[in-house]
């Protein structure tokens, strides 16, 4: 190998793990369980979240996906992802043409500042997400009653 | 174990109607310990599911991710009166269910 | 801190001075009472308002079933003896002195007092789903009523020594329940806003506990928050405290079941 080709190949070499970890997406790898690698839009999903919670045990979400809900066009599942939690899988929910309306309302368990992502598989096969930040501060004063 | 469903007692046919579920449960994550540093075992409402005079039209499968006493809100299109049945299950095999009627008219 | 300094020394002194204990000063007057859910976040506050899924409301429904269950040897429920509709003021009037042992009883001990004495049932634990169940329900009957206790004759010993204890420095902190809640309220502590340390809203759903507790238990909470040790609980020191409480609080409504953080 010439000297040039080597200290091309170092520089990449040297470039690619600075940007992978850039990159990387800490779900993706969970998310491609559900969707076999298929790729999953931005759109339709609205994720919806207080800015800062009031306490990590229990921060309500909503999650509402734009889709007529009719038999032959709705939402058929919204699953719901941390990407700190020690269980990044939170819940699934399971709708249907009987729902009349993709709307879930919840409260969860948030283990610190972190990204929630909910993604939405539709009839028709597609995934749709959104994804919503979330700060989570510990409470002042420790409890140990 | 304890339960408050929320519906309307009456719908008109083709209705989209609110659906509140209140659990008491712990929700416990399994990575808690007691007062003296024992591991508190993991044991969560894995599954719920919501039957219209008979058929499933929600289901949800939950983790520690959600918060204790879970709170479930969510819609079923209003067909004919019947049953919305409410059942559950933890992690310890403990059930859970409740009913509620509805009126539909039209 | 040169000319300034001076005045900033005697206003820091001041504010972490042994707050006055006079006759019946109040460290926060009556006018300017505010509940806890004044110093919650929105979500909270909308959770505490819903009927339905403000999740106290699991411990208050259990306690309307409670309510009507006999027990112990006699058989007797506490629906056997009370209406219900006389129940309407009953949690806004304690902590209260009980004419018959002189003892100052909380709602929870009045409950197992009853059931002791005129139920021949066993006492229900400190904390349990039970206790909390049947007082979450009894303070939910007198919801918006404001709270009305009496300091007069033999209350006013325990009056006085709740009033010493709540001003008392304790703990690694050095604090007392004053410095938080009567000089600094209002103020920030991390990302979480001091209140004024009313009573009102317990039995309550807490978000730090996952759960229902006792006003008890919320002053075990403080009192571990600042590294002093926890009283067991059912100890006298608490009972007068709660009646402290619950005079420094006059007026303000009954809020239970609250929720939180």
């Amino acid at each position: 190998m010439k000297r040039r080709e080597f200290l091309a190949g170092l520089a990449g070499t040297l470039a690619s793990p600075g940007a992978a970890l850039a990159q990387a997406d800490p779900l993706e790898s969970i998310i491609r369980v559900l969707t076999n690698g298929a790729p999953v839009r931005k759109g339709k999903v609205t994720l919806e979240l207080p800015q800062l919670a009031d306490n990590g045990n229990s921060v309500p979400i909503r999650i509402t996906v734009d889709s007529p809900m009719t038999a032959t066009d709705h939402v058929k599942s919204i699953h719901l992802y941390s990407d700190r939690n020690p269980v990044p899988n939170m819940a699934s929910f399971y709708l249907g043409p009987r729902a009349g309306k993709a709307e879930i309302n919840s409260r969860v368990r948030l283990a610190g500042s972190q990204r929630v992502t909910a993604v939405a598989q539709l009839s028709d096969g597609t995934f749709w997400s959104d994804t919503a930040p979330i700060v989570v501060t510990l409470s002042a004063c420790l409890d140990e009653s | 174990m304890a339960a408050r469903i929320q519906i309307p007692r009456q719908a008109k046919r083709g209705e989209v109607i609110e659906v509140r579920v209140l659990i008491q449960h712990p929700m416990e994550t399994g990575f808690r310990h007691d007062d003296v540093g024992r591991l508190i075992k993991r044991n969560v409402i894995n599954a719920f599911s919501c039957r219209y005079s008979g058929v499933e039209v929600f289901r949800a499968d939950l983790s520690s991710g959600i918060a204790a006493n879970p709170y479930l809100q969510f819609y079923t299109v209003a067909e004919a009166s019947g049953n919305l049945e409410f059942t559950w299950i933890d992690d310890e095999r403990v059930q859970g269910s409740e009913r509620q009627p509805i009126a539909v008219s039209g | 801190m040169r000319r300034g300094g001076r005045v900033a020394r005697l206003l820091l002194a001041a504010a972490f001075a042994a707050p006055g204990a006079q006759a019946q000063e109040r460290g926060i007057p009556l006018d300017q009472l505010k509940s806890g859910s004044e110093f919650l976040g929105q979500d909270l506050r909308a959770l505490q308002a819903d009927e339905f899924a403000n999740p106290g409301m699991l411990w208050v429904e259990r306690g309307a079933k409670l309510w009507r269950e006999p027990a112990g040897k006699k058989s007797l429920a506490c629906a056997s003896c009370h209406k219900e509709v006389n129940m309407r003021w009953v949690a806004a009037r304690y902590p209260r002195i009980d004419s018959r042992s002189g003892k100052l009883l909380n709602l929870e001990g009045r409950i197992n007092l009853c059931r002791a004495q005129r139920m021949g049932a066993e006492p229900l634990r400190y904390e349990s789903d039970e206790l909390l169940a049947l007082t979450a329900y009894l303070a939910r009957q007198s919801r918006g009523a404001p709270i009305a206790v009496s300091i007069d004759g033999p209350a006013r010993a325990h009056f006085e020594a709740g009033r010493a204890s709540y001003n008392l420095r304790r703990g690694q902190m050095n604090l007392a329940c004053a410095h938080c809640h009567d000089t600094n309220w209002g103020k920030r502590l991390l990302s979480e806003t001091i209140s004024q340390g009313h009573p009102n809203a317990y039995p309550a759903y807490r978000l730090e506990w996952q759960t229902m507790g006792s006003l008890e238990r919320r002053m075990r909470a403080c009192l571990s928050g600042i590294r002093a040790e926890m009283l067991p609980y059912g100890s006298q020191e608490y009972f007068d405290l709660e009646l402290y409480l619950a005079w420094r609080a006059q007026g303000l409504p009954i809020e239970t079941p609250g929720v939180r953080r």
